[in-house]
């Protein structure tokens, strides 16, 4: 194992000491503060205001206004125009977003760098492409926009799903109020900034701050047309009952306990990487996350040993360090929930094992880990943890490989390793996922539609499909 | 004189045509109130009978070609044609409408299963993408079917509502529990047999007769189902609100259109999934 030296990323974003909401263009009084703050050292970044039902109300209210006034009256051309204008400027920004992302998520810089902020950017290029050639989307001549769009992100990518939610939104010619997570509201925030330099029309785009009485009192409001979540199916589950017998349009990406299965003709040098990345990417904070390792019972004992053997070289710690693979977990709560999970994974049998690592002093860490020997029943074969926890299951023929990959109420992703084509082709028909990456994973595009089975959520993102989500056919 | 051999109107579930397991029926009376037929009175437990029919068809469904679809859902719109005089008749005796009106009514039932079944080999042409990314992959995106639907018919239509119910789940490879309008369950009684001729695997359609009322809440709520189209049901949103429990897809009522002689792409697609799949372009 290599030292390395520290490589730290300049801090090039600086927040403001308190936020309000940016509701119609401006920014309000900051009020209600709660603190947000650096997961990876616990240091407090800046006071949020906490949304409150009048907040919402404003925010709609201005989402509706310019919906009416302005939005519905621009050309699809013109429209476009703002989204390309919104991507241009996120890429002079881009470092600057990167820092912040990371300083408020605690994920590694080479990730929010190189993945989070540029794939953001490439949905916003993609769907700008969309705005005036709606005619084209599958819904026949001249589709509607649905109205006011009430969009709730995550924690765990918090600019990429703000990018998932608005861009498709505003290409189809809608209005926004976004809520991000209470935890890692920044990046949203900056993004308003963004907006403001973009001189996108007044109250497009509004994003209110706050917790889950925020979300909820943005997705009950009854003058939202659109609904669209992404978050932990448990919350899904809750708005689905919010908005039962509204003519609110339903889009949910909720969570994932996803099967990456490696056949025996797996390229294994490959697979390793993919399992790694699968896994640990993100600190395993993905909804698509390849939690589940199938592994054929052949080459089981040899692939645990390479496994280990990479997992032994990753870099855990400061994320603001060029060199870091595995960053800080996002909030206190959710390592507890890590820690609790894997201890009852343990109790009911499974094998854990961790690589030696340090673990800095501040801050929410959890060393990557292996749960092997793990049945069916086991809770963490069954539970999402969101967290670098790989559960090691094994499989015989390819039939029980569907059968234990299917075994699941999620069904957001999987992954296949062989090199047998036709193999593979079977098993991506059999397998009941929304998406499947074979000989790969985790791979995001803004041309390709991303969304569950099961569930694990309803409607897509990304694509034409995912336009679909933001439009009705027209009169 | 000779007396008329009339038929016993039961369940079809599983391709057989069995009577409620609870031993009940009830009355169907015609437009002026006189007896028709005494009908199986589903219960709670013929729906779990159905959904397990419809669980066990449903691979066997999805798996056959697009093309074998496309066959069978064509055979059931000629095997429909051919009996068309006997719906005709239950259809006026139900509804009060002429023989004209009625007629017209079985046309579209027909027309309509003749439109989705030249679907089955179209959905993805139209609806399914292979996607551009910004890197080495091989990406496409085809429409899959969700599973096991249950759906309840719209109530006023005895037999094209209840065929623009069945098709547009059965099109791309679900199966189906569905519960005929309760007043006007004969003609998707009779149906059934349409169907048990047509080369449908058993199983594939499930149909129930009875009160949605009663049965709504043991289909919508149930575990094993995917899907659920409320057309026929007369609290919807409270059974929006249990389909929330397993995130089941929801057609919410007066989202389509059943009467005409031709369904919605939308609505097919509304019961399927779209599955992306990568790969490597490399060596």
């Amino acid at each position: 194992m290599f030292d390395y030296a520290p490589a730290p990323e300049a801090k090039l974003a600086s927040f403001q000491k308190s936020y309000g909401h940016f509701i119609g263009g401006k920014f309000t009084k900051a009020a209600n503060l709660y603190p947000t703050i650096n997961p990876a050292s616990e240091e407090v970044l800046a006071q949020i205001s906490h949304g409150t039902a009048k907040d919402v109300d404003l925010a709609v209210k201005a989402a509706r206004s310019s919906y009416e006034k302005v939005w519905s009256k621009l050309s699809g051309a013109e429209r476009g125009k703002y989204l390309y204008r919104i991507a241009r400027i996120m890429q002079e920004r881009a470092r600057e977003l990167a820092v912040a992302e990371t300083l408020n998520n605690g994920k590694p810089i080479k990730e929010t760098r190189d993945f989070d902020v540029p794939t953001a950017v490439s949905w916003f290029f993609y769907y700008a492409g969309w705005a005036d050639k709606l005619d084209h989307a599958g819904l026949g001549h001249n589709p509607q926009a649905l109205g006011v769009a009430a969009q709730v992100v995550p924690w765990n990518f918090p600019l990429m799903m703000l990018a998932w939610k608005i861009a498709p939104a505003l290409a189809a010619g809608n209005t926004i109020v976004l809520k991000p997570s209470e935890t890692t509201p920044l990046s949203a925030l900056l993004f308003a900034e963004i907006c403001q330099q973009a001189e996108l029309p007044e109250g497009v785009v509004n994003i209110v701050t706050g917790f889950g009485d925020t979300g909820a009192a943005l997705v009950g409001h009854k003058d939202v047309n659109k609904v669209a979540f992404t978050g932990s199916t448990e919350v899904g589950k809750i708005i689905a009952k919010q908005v039962a017998g509204s003519n609110k349009k339903v889009t949910l990406e909720l969570g994932g306990k996803a099967a990456n299965i490696v056949f025996d003709d797996a390229p294994i040098d490959q697979a390793i990487e993919g399992v790694i990345n699968g896994i640990f990417f993100n600190q395993g904070h993905v909804c698509c996350a390849g939690s589940r390792l199938l592994i054929q019972e052949s080459i089981h004992d040899e692939f645990i040993k390479k496994l280990k053997r990479r997992m032994n070289t990753l870099r855990l710690g400061d994320p603001m360090d060029k060199n870091t693979d595995v960053g800080a977990i996002n909030s206190a709560d959710q390592l507890a929930k890590i820690k609790k999970l894997v201890k009852k994974g343990v109790s009911e049998g499974g094998e854990l094992w961790q690589p030696e690592c340090k673990i800095p002093r501040n801050g929410f860490w959890f060393a990557p880990a292996i749960v092997d020997n793990v049945s069916p029943a086991n809770t963490v074969a069954r539970e999402e943890i969101f967290g670098p926890v790989l559960s090691v299951i094994t499989f015989r023929t390819p039939a029980e490989a569907v059968t234990k990959a299917n075994n699941t109420e999620y069904g957001l992703s999987a992954g296949i390793w062989t090199e047998k084509g036709s193999k593979m082709l079977k098993l991506a028909d059999q397998l009941n996922a929304g998406v499947i990456w074979s000989n790969t994973f985790n791979q995001f595009d803004p041309t390709s539609p991303f969304g569950g089975f099961k569930e694990s959520g309803y409607g897509r993102e990304g694509g034409r499909q995912g336009l679909l989500s933001y439009l009705k056919a027209g009169k | 004189m000779r007396l008329d051999v009339k038929k016993t109107y039961k369940l079809f579930i599983a391709g057989k045509f069995p009577r409620s397991e609870s031993g009940r029926s009830y009355q169907v009376k015609d437009s002026k109130a006189n007896h028709v037929a005494n009908v199986a009175l589903a219960s709670r437990k013929d729906v779990r009978d159905a959904v397990q029919a419809a669980r066990a068809a449903q691979p066997g469904w999805a798996g056959a070609s697009a093309y074998n679809r496309g066959q069978v859902l064509y055979r059931i719109a000629e095997m429909l044609e051919g009996r068309r005089e006997q719906f005709v008749s239950e259809i006026s005796s139900l509804t009060g409408k002429t023989q004209k009106q009625a007629d017209a009514e079985v046309s579209a039932a027909i027309d309509s299963w003749v439109w989705h079944a030249g679907w089955t080999d179209k959905i993805d042409s139209v609806a399914g993408s292979m996607n551009p990314v910004a890197g080495p992959y091989f990406n496409i995106s085809t429409n899959q079917p969700t599973g096991v639907v249950g759906a309840f018919a719209p109530q006023g239509s005895a037999l094209v509502g209840f065929v623009n119910t069945i098709a547009p789940a059965i099109v791309s490879g679900n199966t189906v529990v569905v519960v005929t309008s309760e007043h006007l369950s004969l003609p998707a009684l009779t149906l059934g047999e349409v169907l048990a001729t047509s080369d449908l695997p058993g199983g594939v359609v499930n149909i129930l007769s009875g009160k949605e009322a009663e049965l709504s809440s043991w289909l919508v709520g149930h575990m094993d189902v995917n899907a659920v189209d409320l057309e026929g049901t007369s609290n919807p949103t409270e059974l929006e609100i249990s389909a929330a429990n397993t995130v089941k897809r929801v057609i919410r009522p007066g989202t389509y259109l059943r009467e005409g002689s031709k369904g919605n792409l939308q609505h097919i697609l509304d019961l399927m999934e779209v599955k992306t799949v990568w790969h490597p372009k490399g060596h």
